[in-house]
């Protein structure tokens, strides 16, 4: 669940729920910066040319950046939401988040190459209702684990989820436990995961698959952590550290390997998975 | 059972006199020995456990405990553990798989603590630790949640062969207070909230999230702690004979299984 809301993505026309894919010729102000930045500087990497903050990446944005041109055949796709706690409005939010993000949920999973090395991959969207885990982020993300096994594949997530999603409610909570142990059984397996933290990763996604890769990276700047900053201050009744909660925190209190930036992203995992060749049969 | 609506439900389960792991430990069991500490950073008495006997069994028992008055909440931060506690919990698990001892755990917490040591030290990866290994852990564990089950502070140490939940105790994504402030902005409407989430053990049992309720008498459990405390021993008699009975790969493929079906969703080709 989603406490924060440090960063926003926000364009400067148009509807503050709106699509992370904006027509050509708009202004975006940068979330780091507050600067207005015309959209078509931003590049491929969506980095400000001010102050080389990143904006926020859909799923479809950071596939194209991960994975080998041409090689990503996606998994479950079909796969979309109900109300199992027939939470008001759920479904229409749904409906409304799925036309305006251009995709039924908040992870994308497939199988593709990274550089050549032949993995599982699964990118989470942050536009799609906070990147929350219910029940079809959790069932995805369980198979994709699970197909991995059985095609001794390594597994490669991005995460950017404010964590469990409330509209349904325990059984949102019930996939940190499913997902987790999935992860358990492919590592079980001999197999090779890196988890990569993008901003934000934090809630139930921090406290399950996100914290459990062989190897964890992150973006730099990144929000990571499990409670919410304001729910900390009240708790704690004192200021929050500068840079508290950003992936370099994470780094300097061991939780994480490696500060990728976004340009080199790609070709680190590529050479982390040329190092675990010979342990993924199927990844030859 | 007494019908109560929600959030009367919610304020029995966190009423202060209502009994931590530590009196279950006491009384459910015998010869309790307490262990202590993480052996990494320190001792959280928000998670208490040890050894004991259940009849004629040695187990590990694991809990959550409150305090009792301003001075004991204080000391164990009224039940809401650090990462600490859920690694001493961890520690605990493993050595009683060691010994192939059954582990039973006691859940009574508002959640995992908010707040800047807990995230230093990690709070999302001791939790996601606890999920991982308790999933393949080589012992039988059975969870009860006794009172608040407060989202992944509570799961952490709820990752179980079987989970049982008093009849007054709830478990949920968040408090109802939480979920009010998120929905409405408006915490105030926690009672409606309550009623929407979903949380007492009824409705726990009808969506599959526990697997048993275990009754209590109509003062509630603080009021007569002996009626709930001999049910759950019999009902733990019951139980972990046939899970130790169970061989390992029987016992791990049937705790994935029991967490591997939930969720609801459609699916078009
Ligand atoms: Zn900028």
């Amino acid at each position: 669940m989603n406490l924060f809301k440090k960063k926003q993505y926000v364009p400067i026309t148009g509807s503050r729920e709106g699509a992370p894919v904006v027509p050509d010729g708009l202004w975006l102000k940068c979330p780091s910066c507050r600067k207005a930045i015309y959209q078509k500087e931003l590049g491929e990497f969506k980095v400000c040319p001010n102050c080389s903050g990143y904006f926020r990446l859909s799923a479809r944005e950071r596939l194209a950046l991960v994975a080998d041109e041409g090689t990503f055949e996606e998994t479950d796709s079909g796969m979309a939401s109900k109300n199992p706690a027939d939470y008001p409005g759920y479904e229409e939010k749904l409906r409304k988040t799925s036309e305006a993000a251009g995709s039924n949920e908040a992870v994308i999973c497939g199988f593709c190459e990274v550089c050549g090395n032949k993995t599982a991959l699964a990118v989470m969207d942050s536009h799609f209702i906070m990147g929350s885990m219910g029940s079809v982020v959790g069932e995805k993300l369980t198979r994709l684990f699970e197909k991995a096994v059985e095609k001794r594949s390594p597994v490669i997530v991005f995460s950017a989820s404010g964590g469990a999603r409330m509209q349904e409610g325990i059984i949102s909570l019930m996939q940190m436990a499913k997902v987790s142990a999935a992860v358990k059984k492919h590592s079980d397996a001999g197999l090779f995961y890196i988890s990569a933290l993008t901003d934000p990763t934090t809630g139930g996604v921090s406290a399950s698959f996100a914290a459990l890769g062989d190897v964890i990276l992150a973006e730099p700047g990144a929000l990571i952590g499990f409670a919410g900053r304001r729910v900390i201050e009240q708790t704690m009744k004192q200021k929050l550290p500068d840079g508290f909660q950003t992936a370099e925190f994470i780094m300097d209190h061991g939780f994480i390997d490696k500060i990728a930036e976004r340009a080199e992203m790609k070709d680190t995992i590529g050479a982390l998975l040329a190092l675990h060749r010979g342990s993924c049969d199927g990844a030859a | 059972m007494a019908r109560r609506n929600a959030f009367e439900t919610v304020k029995v389960a966190r009423r202060v006199k209502r009994p931590g792991a530590l009196q279950y430990f006491e009384r459910v069991f015998d010869g309790f020995v307490e262990l202590r500490g993480d052996r990494t950073f320190a001792d959280d008495a928000a998670v208490v456990g040890g050894l004991a006997w259940l009849g004629e069994t040695p187990v590990t028992v694991i809990g959550t405990q409150k305090g009792t008055n301003i001075d004991d909440n204080i000391a164990r931060n009224f039940g809401q553990p650090h990462p600490e506690g859920y690694r001493k919990a961890l520690r605990l698990m493993r050595q009683a798989e060691k010994f192939r001892r059954p582990v039973i755990t006691f859940v009574n917490t508002a959640g995992a603590f908010a707040g800047i040591g807990a995230e230093e030290r990690g709070q999302g990866e001791a939790i996601a630790k606890n999920l991982y290994e308790m999933s393949t852990l080589e012992t039988p564990i059975v969870s009860i949640v006794t009172g608040e089950g407060g989202s992944g502070g509570a799961l952490a140490l709820a990752l179980a062969d079987t989970v049982w939940a008093l009849e007054n105790s709830t478990y949920s994504i968040l408090s109802p207070e939480g979920f009010a402030s998120i929905l409405w902005r408006d915490a105030s409407r926690a009672n409606e909230a309550a009623e929407l989430m979903r949380l007492t053990a009824e409705d726990l049992l009808k969506n599959g999230v526990i697997d048993k309720i275990i009754p209590e008498a109509a003062e509630g459990a603080d009021a007569n702690f002996a009626f709930t405390a001999d049910i759950i021993k019999k009902e733990l008699l019951d139980v972990i004979p046939k899970l130790l009975a169970k061989d390992k790969r029987q016992l791990l493929d049937a705790r994935y299984a029991r967490f591997r079906k939930y969720g609801e969703f459609e699916e078009q080709s």
